[in-house]
């Protein structure tokens, strides 16, 4: 039964990542032949030191992007766990940003947040007209934003069907012993989401390795370097500046650093047969 | 590692890595189906592919163009496939390293042409030339330097000649009681004025980095003169190291401290035509832009163009610069070059396109319609109507430059460049210090 996801993986996950790895140790511009050169790529990616304030960027955009999508998704999720029919409607409202390709997204808030011809000038309030995408740390806030903006509904409905799938005994039990509204979230639903905290935090801390679609429209890595992100550091490499073998170089760090995070992420979880479901 | 076209193809698949989605799909096997040259169809003709730029102004013309050859030729055929700018620089990278090229490479010339020579992907032109004297002839002189490398021509120069000039908006010049500035004197103390009447003095498309680079390439050449760059393109080893190039890259400084440009510059881009859009509605005054900017501005500024409302001239002197103020700078022409890879019928059908219709009558006069200046010659009589005096204009911007130099980005190799927009950005956001961007520059020369 495993064989062909098993083929897959290896087709369009080992071989090409091996590819890469060799390519790392090449100098090559992309349209010409590929020459062998040891460490030369490694080297120079090293060196550099855009390298250093990749991983920081891409590190922060982790790390920020986390604490604030995390906190919302939860509560979002709780919120729409509960069975009435207009928190069913809101649902589907919450969802809409996750229908929308992060390309088309970008060149949205791209519009609405140009300081001459947005949103701002478009409704006459002016404090909207910033210099949002333009000013290094206001562009970066921009980009957390956009980020959760478009990715909460996803781990909402994570959240959303966890809850759900808190047995109501425990509950009910609580409610005789006495425990309110906030006793019980904080007893109850949130030490009972551990694994569902895990998976989702797995997913944005790997996922915002891989950011590059949204910032390559938004910003393009501006202003300065202030967004360059490794994924985007390394396609800047690779083909606008006609160096694959420091571009393959970047990427291997990016596949390094994947790997280690969702290893710790995994460590954290604890072990796999504890039970959840203590007392229920 | 093999030299097999698949190989290399996937190879460029993996270098995208995880996140390189958009480049997989670049790299994917979509092109024409007459990829690689084509196939013969007999009889004597050919087919060929033909790849270059969507939109306005130049698409229609190089389809008509297209249009006109297949007519003529009953025998031949030339398809083509038109991808927009940015797209177009990564596709046909890929699609070249992966052999699955067109026949008719379209390009800029210089530093990313020099990179196809380097790895014989285009033919040598020289004899072709030399046999066809008369083509040649067609064409001004000083388009051929882009699409020369070690003495030898590997494109044909078309389409048009494109100096970059500083155009400006004559009912804002009115309404705040401004002249158009004739020295970089003028230039900062009309900032100031411009300010005070909340009218941004420049409008720049930030983001879009070569952009910024005009200031850069004009700045230079009207202090210390063109010697400054050749030198630099030359490969020789601490070229930036002049001091008037820290001289420039303070004075550029200076106007963004000044708030010489439009409010959130850095997030524009030149893609969408803001900055122009910027211009055309008065919310700036002034713009340093390419003369392609012209079609533009008329075909979306309304009646901004056709009321009189675009000044424009060439880039001011400095005080006590070395430069000759009739220096510019800008693209002297656009080039296609044809592949090494692709088949002989092919070929044989690129240099009958090239000989005929791209030197034609009809196809100076189309481009003449476009708002441009043609690189072929003798199309000074055809500069009629309501374009007539900026065609006018750009032409002798052109023939009367002592130094018509390429863009500094398209000159460069793609690495050496991609470095230069970098520290521009930095540059510009003041990120750098001018010592700074002189230092990283020196290290990427003869790159």
């Amino acid at each position: 039964m495993a064989l062909p996801a098993f083929v897959w993986f290896v087709a369009f996950g080992i071989i090409p990542l091996l590819g890469v790895l060799a390519l790392s140790f090449t100098t090559w511009n992309g349209i010409g032949t590929i020459q062998p050169s040891g460490l030369t790529s490694w080297r120079a990616t090293l060196s550099d030191p855009g390298l250093p304030h990749a991983l920081w960027v891409t590190f922060l955009i982790m790390i920020l992007s986390w604490a604030v999508q995390t906190p919302l998704s939860i509560l979002f999720g709780v919120f729409l766990a509960a069975r009435k029919r207009y928190r069913g409607f809101l649902a589907v409202l919450y969802f809409i940003p996750l229908l929308l390709s992060s390309a088309a997204i970008a060149i949205t808030y791209k519009s609405l947040l140009d300081p001459n011809f947005g949103l701002g000038t478009g409704l006459g309030i002016e404090w909207l007209n910033q210099d949002w995408l333009g000013n290094s740390t206001l562009a970066f806030a921009t980009l957390i934003f956009i980020v959760s903006w478009q990715f909460i509904p996803f781990h909402s409905l994570i959240y959303q069907g966890a809850v759900r799938q808190i047995p109501t005994s425990m509950y009910e039990a609580s409610q005789i012993d006495g425990a309110g509204r906030m006793r019980q979230f904080w007893s109850i639903t949130l030490p009972q989401l551990k694994y569902t905290i895990i998976t989702s935090s797995t997913l944005m801390v790997v996922g915002s390795l891989t950011f590059f679609d949204l910032i390559y429209v938004l910003t393009g890595g501006g202003p300065g370097d202030a967004t360059r992100a490794l994924a985007l550091a390394m396609y800047q490499q690779g083909f606008q500046a006609n160096l694959m073998g420091p571009a393959s170089a970047i990427a291997v760090i990016l596949v390094l650093v994947g790997l280690g995070l969702s290893l710790l992420l995994r460590r954290l979880g604890g072990r796999a047969d504890d039970s959840q479901l203590e007392g229920a | 590692m093999t030299n097999n076209p698949i190989s290399r193809r996937n190879f460029l698949g993996l270098a995208a890595g995880a996140a390189g989605a958009a480049a997989l799909a670049a790299c994917g096997s979509d092109g024409p189906s007459t990829s690689g040259g084509g196939t013969t169809t007999g009889g004597g003709g050919g087919a060929a592919s033909y790849w270059s730029l969507s939109g306005p102004p130049g698409q229609p013309y190089r389809q008509a163009a297209i249009d006109r050859f297949n007519k003529a030729n009953s025998g031949s055929k030339i398809t083509p496939l038109f991808f927009q700018n940015d797209a177009y620089k990564q596709k046909i990278k890929t699609a070249l390293g992966a052999n699955e090229g067109p026949t008719m490479i379209w390009g800029w010339g210089g530093g990313g042409l020099k990179e196809y020579v380097g790895s014989n992907l285009v033919e040598d032109l020289t004899d072709w030339f030399g046999q066809n004297a008369a083509v040649k002839d067609k064409i001004l002189s000083s388009s051929f330097g882009a699409a020369t490398v070690n003495g030898k021509i590997y494109a044909l120069p078309i389409e048009t000649v494109q100096p970059i000039v500083l155009f400006y908006n004559k009912k804002v010049f009115e309404r705040v009681g401004a002249e158009p500035p004739k020295s970089w004197g003028d230039i900062m103390a009309l900032v100031p004025k411009f300010n005070a009447a909340k009218v941004a003095p420049f409008s720049l498309a930030g983001q879009s980095r070569w952009t910024n680079m005009m200031w850069l390439e004009f700045l230079l050449d009207r202090t210390a003169g063109s010697e400054v760059f050749d030198r630099v393109f030359a490969g020789e080893k601490g070229a930036w190291s002049d001091p008037a190039v820290l001289d420039m890259l303070t004075k550029i400084q200076d106007l963004v401290k000044a708030n010489g440009f439009q409010k959130g510059f850095s997030s524009t881009t030149a893609d969408s035509n803001a900055d122009q859009a910027l211009l055309y509605t008065g919310k700036a005054a002034m713009m340093l832009h390419g003369s392609w900017s012209y079609g533009i501005q008329a075909a979306q500024g309304g009646n901004f163009v056709k009321d009189g409302g675009l000044g424009w001239m060439n880039f001011p002197a400095v005080e006590g610069g070395k430069g000759d103020p009739s220096n510019t700078v800008g693209n002297p022409g656009q080039y296609l070059s044809i592949s090494s890879k692709a088949t002989a019928e092919a070929k044989d059908v690129a240099k009958k396109f090239f000989s005929t219709t791209l030197v034609d009558d009809e196809e100076k006069a189309g481009w003449v319609k476009s708002g441009g200046v043609p690189v072929l010659k003798g199309s000074e009589s055809l500069f009629t109507g309501a374009d007539a005096q900026f065609l006018k204009d750009m032409s002798s911007i052109a023939s009367g430059a002592k130094v018509f130099a390429q863009s500094w980005d398209q000159a460069l190799s793609p690495t050496a460049a991609e470095t230069l927009l970098d520290n521009i950005a930095k540059l510009f956001q003041l990120q750098v210090s001018p010592q700074q961007w002189v230092d990283s520059m020196n290290g990427v020369i003869g790159k």
